[in-house]
């Protein structure tokens, strides 16, 4: 089974690597959810009661085809709606390094998911740092296809950073996956060997209070 | 009747009298009401193909097709309902009423008191939205529909849909909820407050006494029409529709005659609205809307829905400020606060509060996909 699939961004989403964490009949809500593709394996899959947030009309009607129930909206102005703790999990599924209030988005997951699935392309992916090391380009990877000028990836981070963001922000780091080309690691504690090698995280976390 | 078009071709109103009296939320039992309807599509066997559509304000039953052979303009939302169309009548079987204390076939304030053979007038009692949801489900009782496959309407039809869905939460399995409200704004009524005024001031009203008079209250009526085809669009709408065009000549004429496009448009709009529209029923109708607050009488929108299994669709234009995409978002958040299915579309939109009348292509689309999800399996390649 292939792990990798394509959204309309062009991106790599580890669809698997999150659907065996998430128990079935759970509630889920998927931040930024495309076409609905997720959504809809996971209720196919795991029986999950889900929604989806989608700020492009046409994939929002792309999520209503196939029967998912989905608010367009933009998760940049906050989960207002959604009440504390009224998710089992709540999804960001490579969709954090494109937002432009990473900070409050999270806080936002974490107030109304009781765990959060984030996900994100690793800047300090060794290939990352060669191409920008050698080309003096911005670095355009598999990943991030993208030209400076059009990217929608505004807030890119790293491993590293991201380690740092939920020290400070109090975020429990309950699994972390870290996906290169060919294999899987995983680990909890910040490791400088992932950081450079993984091109790819997955982070499951949360937040007590 | 166009012939190339895909349509639900020629229909007819048809009527049903509910003799019994129906008690009335201010208390007042009233009856006997006759229902002004349209059908469209075929019932199935299991009877579980209904569709409600309910009008806006000012609508009426004739929601799709032709009235005749040289009838040129269709039902109001012509574009949505028919074969293959979002509303699908292929596969649905769609009802439309006029509103209680309409003008267009059910029974309002023009029509004749059988006790007095005058008209009522202002002697119609004053009814609520929750009054013309019950009138509705008389209807589908005596047409054997016990569930509804959907209830959807615009703008005061989406406030009909709303409280159909709070009033008989077992029969409904989905809702579509469009340009529509759970409560006015102040605004909005204040708009609704000059229209009424507009009306009850006119000389010719006569305090609603004026079926058998030559001179009828069109004055009043037209600028409460006028007021109303305001908001209705808006800024945007009024600047690529208009802008400061004047109306047959090159410059100003210097006196109060119409000089600018919009006051030739607005006036046209006042002028052609009397001849189809009764003006007490214009102050009934405004009034049931004001009083519409679903959210005031269950204490919550949330207690309002609890009951509900529907899925729900919301759809709102960016450009409404009549209906505005934040009232849409209360009516989601409730239903999300309740674990409800429901899904919801801003559509941008330059035309106001109208878009819901023009904006087709986007709405059948989300219309369609909503109404029929079953939908190809997603295959884990």
């Amino acid at each position: 089974m292939n792990n990798h699939y394509k959204d309309s961004k062009g991106l790599h989403l580890n669809y698997a690597l999150i659907q065996e964490r998430i128990e079935p009949e759970s509630k889920v809500l998927d931040l930024g959810c495309g076409n609905g593709y997720l959504l809809k394996l996971l209720k196919d899959t795991k029986n999950i009661k889900g929604n989806g947030i989608e700020i492009s009309q046409d994939e929002v009607i792309q999520c209503l085809e196939k029967g998912l129930s989905v608010i367009q909206g933009n998760i940049d102005k906050g989960l207002k709606q959604f009440a504390d703790k009224s998710y089992d999990y709540v999804i960001l599924n490579q969709t954090l390094q494109s937002t432009y209030n990473p900070d409050y988005v999270m806080e936002e997951m974490l107030r109304v998911g009781k765990k959060c699935i984030v996900s994100f392309p690793n800047f300090a992916y060794w290939r990352v740092r060669f191409n920008y090391f050698f080309s003096g380009n911005m670095p355009k990877s598999k990943v991030l296809p993208f030209e400076w000028y059009n990217t929608p990836n505004i807030h890119l981070l790293t491993i590293k950073d991201f380690f740092e963001f939920s020290k400070m922000h109090n975020i429990t780091i309950l699994e972390g996956i870290y996906t290169t080309r060919a294999n899987i690691r995983k680990g909890i504690q910040y490791s400088i060997f992932s950081n450079f090698f993984a091109e790819e995280a997955i982070f499951i976390i949360t937040r007590d209070n | 009747m166009p012939e190339a078009e895909k349509s639900v071709g020629l229909v007819s109103l048809q009527y049903h009298t509910i003799e019994e009296k129906i008690k009335f939320e201010s208390g007042v039992e009233f009856g006997p009401i006759t229902v002004a309807y349209e059908t469209y599509g075929q019932l199935n066997e299991k009877k579980d193909n209904a569709i409600l559509v309910i009008h806006a304000l000012t609508g009426d039953a004739h929601a799709a097709g032709y009235r005749s052979e040289t009838d040129t303009k269709p039902g109001w939302w012509d574009k949505l309902i028919g074969p293959d169309k979002a509303f699908d009548t292929n596969k649905y079987y769609v009802i439309c009423t006029n509103i209680l204390g309409g003008c267009s076939g059910t029974t309002g304030p023009s029509s004749i008191n059988p006790e007095t053979n005058q008209p009522y007038g202002t002697t119609f009692p004053v009814f609520t939205i929750e009054d013309t949801v019950r009138v509705q489900k008389k209807l589908l009782d005596y047409l054997g529909i016990e569930s509804l496959y959907s209830v959807a309407g615009g703008s005061m039809g989406g406030m009909q849909a709303i409280q159909f869905v709070i009033s008989y939460p077992e029969m409904v399995k989905s809702a579509i909820l469009i340009a529509t409200t759970s409560r006015l704004s102040p605004q909005a009524i204040a708009f609704n407050a000059v229209g009424r005024n507009s009306i009850i001031s006119d000389p010719n009203w006569n305090g609603g006494n004026y079926y058998n008079s030559e001179n009828k209250p069109d004055r009043g009526l037209s600028n409460a029409r006028m007021i109303g085809h305001i908001t209705y669009l808006c800024e945007e709408a009024m600047y690529n529709k208009f802008g400061r065009k004047l109306q047959n000549k090159d410059h100003y004429d210097f006196n109060f005659d119409v000089d600018f496009q919009v006051e030739s448009y607005l006036q046209h709009q006042g002028q052609i609205f009397v001849d189809r529209f009764d003006a007490n029923s214009y102050l009934y109708i405004t009034k049931a809307v004001d009083y519409f607050d679903p959210e005031e009488k269950y204490g919550s929108l949330t207690n309002a829905f609890k009951n509900s299994s529907a899925k729900f669709l919301v759809i709102s234009f960016d450009s409404d400020w009549l209906f505005p995409s934040y009232q849409s978002k209360e009516i989601v958040s409730a239903l999300m606060n309740l674990s409800k299915d429901v899904s919801y579309c801003e559509i941008k939109s330059p035309c106001g509060h109208d878009a819901f009348l023009l904006e087709y292509d986007v709405q059948s689309k989300i219309i369609k996909s909503f109404l029929n999800d079953n939908i190809e399996e997603v295959k884990n390649e």
